[in-house]
């Protein structure tokens, strides 16, 4: 599905994509994004272009300010783009840094609720429930209530809930960031299995230059205030890595160096 | 010791090495769940609770020694207590309860879904919610005998009259909790709900209305409170010939000078209102809090 938008906000054009021709699970064409309106208007995103094809792990990274999160509610459809075109081909699924469990369900009520919002009849729900949490290797743990798990713990439940919703695209809002590191480390293995046994998209926002090149088949730095394309890198590092590999590294070097020199131009 | 580094990087043993270290990780974050018996539990609960009804009833009974009052305006504590005992015998006692109880039950739930309505709508639009927003908080503050006068007038001496005071004077209160509960709810979840694709009543269903559950059991207590209260000074004004109730135990006993007749009525009013709000308020608000993890186990 395309959306055109003007400068108004109104959909223009809406077409069906193509079915036979290899669509890209993601494109955003030259879109833009602002807060507000008229004098006081903020703009987040300017131009942004970008092209994620299917099973594509895509790292976003920048400083503050780099209109992430709001990337993110454009391709989510929370939100809508001022002006620009965007096309998102599948289902799509947010994960935030706070795993967002709902405190009152437990780790397995509360993949269930997605499953039972996209009206999975009751009777699948609680096999597919389980079969999920056997992915993230949780199916011990489908009773206990959120504030009974550690943070990996609940950031597991809150992919099982987004894998759920039946999304094959996995947006993913810093997720690991509230975590201690050898948990990101071994979470960054877990969501390399996951991604790749599913086959799914995902778009991964990030601070960290050395997460994004352990992690991205791209890695794509935005600059700040407001949000543009500054350069794309391409990982090409055998699966599985390890972030503490030379490669790695040397890649996420290059991204610094870049980056802090995009950094430096907000000095003044 | 040299140990087989060169497994992690291997495809085949990196999938067991991270499956174990996962499962390491997940027992060492959790630790170890730590049990009181239940013994030690009940005696730790009860004792305090003990201690504070003697020294209550020790300062009375020391009140009483002292020569204070004369023994027919204050009673002993065990002049009052034999009093209590006979008077649940009687059959009186129990249909005066089972009548203030009726009223009470009844007025709270109109009072309920009064409130809850008005919450909701509050919640939901803006021009509800300057219309009649701070007009709730106020109401609260209204002292409920107040509109006695007003009610007795409208409705003359009749149950109506006392519904009207007791829904008034919790109905706001359930109101206030229904608004803040759902104002309070963490955007975050909010932020879910919406791109879980959940709408309107599902949105209120499985994402609102649960978040705003801890708010709305503490406004539910308190609007119970407050029926309790408005009911017993509406049961003192609004004495409807041939109708026993607590309220008129307390006025024929205060017109007879019967002090322990009155001190046993008040024994009762107390009791049920603790038993009310710990059997059915505290307990539904402990356990919605404990579920989420927001209040200690005991």
């Amino acid at each position: 599905m395309t959306l055109t938008f003007d400068h108004d906000n109104d959909i223009v054009d809406v077409a069906e994509a193509s079915p036979r021709k290899r669509t890209p699970a993601l494109a955003l064409r030259r879109v833009s994004k602002r807060h507000g309106a008229g004098t006081n208007a903020v703009a987040a995103l300017d131009s942004v272009s970008l092209t994620v094809e299917r099973g594509e792990f895509v790292c976003l990274v920048g400083a503050s300010g780099c209109g992430k999160t709001t990337l993110l509610s454009l391709v989510a459809g929370l939100d809508q783009p001022t002006s620009g075109e965007l096309e998102v081909n599948g289902r799509t699924a947010l994960m935030f840094q706070e795993s967002a469990l709902l405190p009152w369900r437990s780790a397995a009520q509360n993949v269930e609720l997605a499953l039972k919002l996209r009206r999975v009849p009751r009777r699948e729900r609680r096999d597919q429930t389980m079969e999920l949490l056997r992915l993230v290797r949780l199916a011990d743990f489908a009773d206990k209530a959120p504030h009974e798990l550690s943070g990996g713990m609940r950031q597991r439940v809150a992919l099982a809930r987004a894998l759920a919703q039946e999304a094959d695209i996995l947006l993913m809002d810093e997720p690991f960031g509230a975590l201690d590191a050898i948990t990101r480390d071994v979470l960054h293995d877990e969501i390399e299995r996951i991604a790749h046994e599913q086959a799914l998209t995902v778009v991964f926002v990030t601070h960290n230059v050395r997460e994004a090149s352990r992690l991205g088949d791209r890695i794509v730095l935005l600059s700040s205030r407001p949000g543009r394309v500054v350069e794309e890198f391409a990982v090409d590092v055998e699966r599985p890595r390890r972030i503490e590999s030379p490669q790695v590294s040397e890649i996420a070097g290059t991204v610094t160096a870049r980056l802090r020199e995009e950094v430096r131009r907000h000095a003044h | 010791m040299l140990t087989d580094l060169d497994t992690r990087n291997g495809p085949p043993d990196a999938e067991l090495v991270n499956d174990a270290e996962l499962a390491g990780l997940d027992h060492l974050e959790l630790g170890e769940e730590r049990t009181t018996p239940w013994g030690e539990r009940l005696w730790s609960q009860t004792w305090p609770k003990v201690a504070a009804i003697a020294l209550v009833l020790g300062a009375w009974q020391a009140a009483v020694w002292a020569g204070w009052k004369q023994i027919y305006v204050l009673p002993s504590p065990l002049m009052v207590w034999n009093r209590l005992s006979a008077d649940i015998g009687t059959s009186k006692l129990w249909s005066a309860v089972g009548t203030t109880m009726e009223r009470a039950v009844i007025g709270f739930l109109i009072a309920f879904a009064i409130g809850a309505v008005v919450g909701l709508a509050v919640s939901a639009s803006r021009y509800v919610r300057t219309a009649i927003g701070s007009m709730i908080s106020g109401l609260q503050t209204m002292p409920s005998i107040a509109w006695f006068p007003l009610a007795i007038l409208l409705f003359g001496r009749d149950d109506r009259a006392i519904y009207f005071v007791v829904v008034l004077g919790a109905a706001p209160s359930i109101a206030s909790g229904v608004i803040s509960g759902i104002d309070g709810m963490p955007p975050l979840l909010r932020r879910v709900g919406h791109s879980m694709g959940a709408k309107s009543v599902a949105l209120y269903r499985d994402f609102v209305l649960p978040a705003a559950m801890p708010s709305v059991m503490s406004g539910l207590k308190q609007g119970w409170a407050f029926a309790w209260r408005s009911l017993m000074a509406g049961e003192l004004l609004v004495i409807i010939p041939g109708k026993q109730t607590i309220g008129t135990r307390l006025s024929f006993a205060r017109e007879l000078s019967d002090s322990e007749g009155l001190i046993a009525t008040m024994v009762v009013i107390l009791v049920i209102g603790i038993l009310i709000d710990s059997l059915v308020f505290s307990r539904l608000e402990r356990t919605v809090l404990r579920n989420r993890g927001l209040a200690a186990r005991e």
